[in-house]
């Protein structure tokens, strides 16, 4: 689809020269993102607002769920591996049972999960609440509604020097350059990123004006 | 119908209730989710948020028909209904849910009781209206024409 071909060359521009070949190798590799809430509406919302931005979605309504998918429910006694890497944890804050807090706890606690970037959204644009979730070790905090340009400053925290320095704990990037079989393309020097919302961690996000994908056709008022 | 006239409609439909503050920004941002490959995702999206809408209406009346009103479990379905109301941009929805969120703060259960009627009017109203938004939607794809958007509200 264009779409896709569109966003994994913008990936490409986006890292160094020296990551081009260790990309060119994973590029097959969709970002699996686990998305938490317990609103339908919402989750629907969320779901294709990753989507969109080429990422594989689980969406799941509760902590519990989470934990439970995760393999991190204490009651579960089978190892939890369904088989799909997580890389990025997007939550509510309120849900009833254990909140997105409760699971960002838990998430940071253990020692197999921690690494994994959590992201926080509340429809609550509240200080103390978004200071306690970045404290904790959120990556991030989204104040709800959640717009596709959210989505787009999130992708940094997928594809940025994080991802990056995660999949190095797992693969050798030095074995990679060796056994993978890339023509080296000439890379560009590192160009400004797509994303035009660049905005700091704590602050509301605002959304610009930007053209949309679709075939939609814009007409001036 | 042409084409054209079907747009001409459609366009003038949605400026008027983005100014009447039926809908706001959030709608736009779901338009732009909706493309070839989900044709149907602002239809979904709104269906799901009628169905739940109608539930949480309904655990509201219960709520609030209870000798003693439990105010947090009140509160607790009108943040969830403000939540998905935010997040479909049914402003006016929504801004009734915030003052039925203070009401429930002041455990004023009279007060409480005109916010219900207000927001399930409300809801009704917006409920006509994206239907019918969402009809001509379909009339103009059926027609072969592209779904034109207002930019200035996104």
């Amino acid at each position: 689809m264009a779409k896709n071909g569109v966003f994994s060359r913008l990936r490409r521009l986006e890292k160094s020269e020296d990551t081009d070949e260790f990309s060119a190798c994973i590029d097959s590799h969709e970002v699996h993102v686990l998305a938490v809430d317990d609103s339908l509406v919402d989750r629907k919302v969320i779901e294709r607002l990753l989507k969109i931005t080429a990422c594989k979605v689980t969406a799941v309504d509760s902590g519990r769920s989470a934990l439970q998918f995760l393999g991190l429910d204490e009651e579960e006694t089978s190892v939890g591996f369904h088989g799909l890497k997580v890389d990025l944890i997007i939550t509510d804050y309120c849900m009833p049972g254990m909140t997105g807090y409760e699971l960002l706890k838990k998430i940071k606690g253990s020692s197999t999960f921690r690494e994994i970037p959590v992201v926080i959204m509340s429809s609550e644009n509240v200080l103390a609440r978004i200071d306690r979730c970045l404290e904790e070790g959120a990556e991030d905090f989204i104040v709800k509604p959640v717009k596709l340009s959210d989505v787009k400053r999130l992708k940094n925290y997928m594809f940025g020097e994080g991802r990056v320095q995660r999949q190095e704990r797992g693969f050798n990037k030095r074995k990679l350059q060796e056994t993978c079989d890339v023509s080296p393309s000439p890379s560009p020097p590192s160009s400004p990123s797509p994303d035009d919302t660049l905005s700091s961690p704590s602050s509301p996000s605002s959304s610009l004006p930007f053209s949309p994908r679709s075939s939609r056709q814009s007409i001036p008022p | 119908m042409e084409v054209d006239q079907l747009q001409r409609s459609f366009l003038e439909y949605s400026r008027l209730l983005f100014h009447e503050g039926f809908l706001d920004g959030q709608f736009s941002q779901l338009q732009l989710l909706q493309d070839e490959s989900n044709p149907d995702f602002v239809l979904e999206v709104v269906s799901l948020f009628f169905e739940d809408s109608e539930r949480l209406l309904n655990d509201l009346t219960i709520a609030l028909d209870q000798q003693n009103v439990d105010f947090k479990k009140l509160d607790a379905h009108v943040h969830q209904f403000k939540g998905s109301s935010s997040s479909i941009g049914a402003q006016r929805v929504k801004n009734v849910c915030i003052a039925f969120r203070n009401l429930c703060d002041e455990q004023n259960a009279e007060g409480c009781l005109r916010c219900l009627q207000q927001v399930k009017q409300e809801y009704l109203l917006v409920k006509t209206k994206l239907e019918a938004l969402l009809r001509l939607e379909q009339q103009i794809v059926a027609a072969g024409g592209a779904i034109p958007m207002l930019n200035e509200f996104c």
